[in-house]
């Protein structure tokens, strides 16, 4: 393990993410992790990483940073313009910084949230059998708070075998980020709705609120109103769109809270919650609804375009 | 070999592609809340379940679907909620001492219309349940309330609850283990820390475990 990156200047919420910690949630702990894990399992993938290990997820503003030492990086999920000492570094693919180079980022192009992968994982605290940040509960990953100027990123010995730079997704093969159309299946809940509640749901484009972050989305649209009994809490998942008594949704995110008692209508599948990670406050969006089959049809899609970048 | 329960009925339902919601029942009920603890239990050493959350009256199960498929797990969740659940064993006993001074309890007070000492005395004789444990990390559902403390939530949530801090609301009573935003009502404190970052698993309730307040001296 050694440094292999200084942080000059941390963007606007730069932390460390694996896959997260499932066996914390009967603890009332979020599960965690990547908000893309398409988009984190292929960075690691293109730099010879194993799919699950750390990353630096920057949101929609990138860091500054700088290389203490030669290393293999990629940077994959949405478009924050990264550029190499001054001149367009690669996305999607594998690149090569040397001792003492800078990469920055600029203005938001396409989505919200930027993956960078280190050859050897990005190495952090690990909490809970895992080194994703949980800023709720200070723990993991950079001492359990976003990155800041001056820290220096730690990153594990490359496995063994060749490094290889050039190792590409093409765009075919990404989640169809631009789309901003979420599937999801029915909730325990749906029903709750009337019939002009479900249309709503269905036909109306809603947007990402400014109240959006790693817990979830508040979602602006029409009003959905639901009918029925107050709920006894039960446990959660990301991806499930809650509706409370306002009647305005809230789409869980990555760091949701593991038990609640709203109303889930829907719940996006898990082929789709890299495209929902992609949104920010303002961005538009839509519902579609699947069933399990096609569902697992996506799922299976995404697994192999992963599949194609390892080996 | 006992028969299996015939009035066993789950609804079971997805969330998702990769969890389902397997539900005992609707009601605030302890032999259902044991029920959904046992059932969790027995699908968490299953190879095909990642992790089996016990709520009140229900389990969310989340699964790979590379591993197994919605219909297989609800089969088997059926089969395993008809079983007899094994004794419940008495959950751990844990003496919480409170400061009986939030500063909500004027408010209750005048809303069930009792005096503060009698507030004290309730809230501080029952030996609770914790029903659930999540929400926020080391949060505890405890009940049932006596049913003369029953007041529904503030209309207005505070942007910011001290940790430590005994809340009641509706047939619950609680304590926040983090600051955090709250609508309860607070009527006392506790120095006993809930969230254990430290210990595996880093908090001090697990569910079916029991707790007894007793109020001390500011």
């Amino acid at each position: 393990m050694t440094a292999a990156l200084r942080v000059e200047s941390p963007g606007l919420l730069t932390t460390i993410q694996d896959l997260g910690r499932p066996n914390a949630m009967s603890a009332g702990v979020s599960r965690g992790g990547a908000m893309d894990r398409f988009a984190h399992s292929a960075a690691n993938l293109m730099v010879g990483n194993d799919a699950g290990v750390a990353t630096l997820e920057c949101t929609l503003r990138g860091p500054h940073l700088v290389a203490e030492r030669a290393c293999l990086l990629a940077i994959t999920g949405g478009d924050l313009d990264p550029s190499i000492n001054g001149r367009p570094a690669p996305q999607w693919a594998g690149f090569f910084m040397s001792e003492g180079d800078h990469l920055t980022f600029d203005a938001r192009r396409a989505g919200a949230r930027t993956y960078i992968a280190i050859a050897g994982g990005v190495v952090g605290d690990r909490w809970l059998g895992s080194a994703s940040t949980n800023l709720m509960a200070s723990r993991g990953g950079m001492h359990g708070r976003a990155l800041a100027s001056g820290d220096m990123i730690q990153a594990g010995d490359p496995t063994e075998g060749p490094v290889v730079s050039g190792r590409h997704l093409d765009e075919g093969l990404r989640p169809a980020y631009g789309d901003q159309l979420l599937h999801v299946i029915a909730g325990p809940h749906l029903k709750r709705l009337s019939a002009t509640g479900r249309s709503l749901l269905f036909d109306s484009a809603f947007e990402v609120g400014i109240d959006a972050n790693r817990m979830g989305y508040r979602l602006n649209g029409p009003v959905l109103d639901a009918a029925g009994e107050e709920l006894l809490s039960f446990g959660l998942t990301a991806g499930a769109l809650q509706l409370p008594g306002g009647g305005r949704p809230i789409l869980l995110m990555a760091d949701c809270q593991t038990a609640g008692g709203y109303p889930v209508i829907a719940t996006v599948v898990s082929a789709a919650l890299p495209i929902a990670a992609q949104l920010a406050p303002g961005d538009e969006l839509r519902f579609a609804e699947t069933d399990l089959e096609g569902a697992l049809r996506m799922r299976r899609q995404t697994r192999a375009a992963l599949d194609s970048l390892r080996g | 070999m006992p028969a299996p329960r015939s009035t066993t009925r789950v609804r079971i339902r997805p969330l998702g592609d990769t969890a389902l919601l397997a539900e005992l029942g609707t009601r605030l009920d302890t032999a259902l809340n044991t029920r959904a603890i046992a059932l969790a239990a027995a699908l968490k050493k299953r190879r095909d379940v990642n992790q089996a959350i016990a709520a009140y009256a229900s389990v969310t199960v989340h699964f790979d679907p590379e591993h197994t498929t919605f219909e297989a797990l609800g089969a088997a969740v059926k089969r395993l909620a008809a079983k007899r659940p094994p004794m419940a064993e008495p959950g751990r006993l844990h003496r919480i001492p409170v400061v009986y001074d939030g500063p909500d309890l004027e408010v209750v007070a005048a809303a069930v219309r009792l005096s503060r000492q009698q507030i004290v005395e309730i809230h501080s004789r029952p030996i609770y349940r914790v029903f659930l444990v999540g929400f926020v990390p080391g949060w505890g559902y405890l009940g049932p309330l006596p049913e003369e403390l029953a007041v529904p939530r503030r209309a207005e949530p505070r942007t910011l609850v001290p940790a430590g801090s005994v809340a009641i609301a509706g047939r619950q009573t609680g304590i926040y283990p983090l600051p955090s935003p709250g609508g309860w009502h607070l009527i006392g404190r506790t120095s006993v820390k809930l969230f254990l970052p430290d210990s595996d698993p880093p908090c001090l309730f697990r569910s079916g475990d029991r707790v007894k307040f007793f109020a001390v001296p500011a």
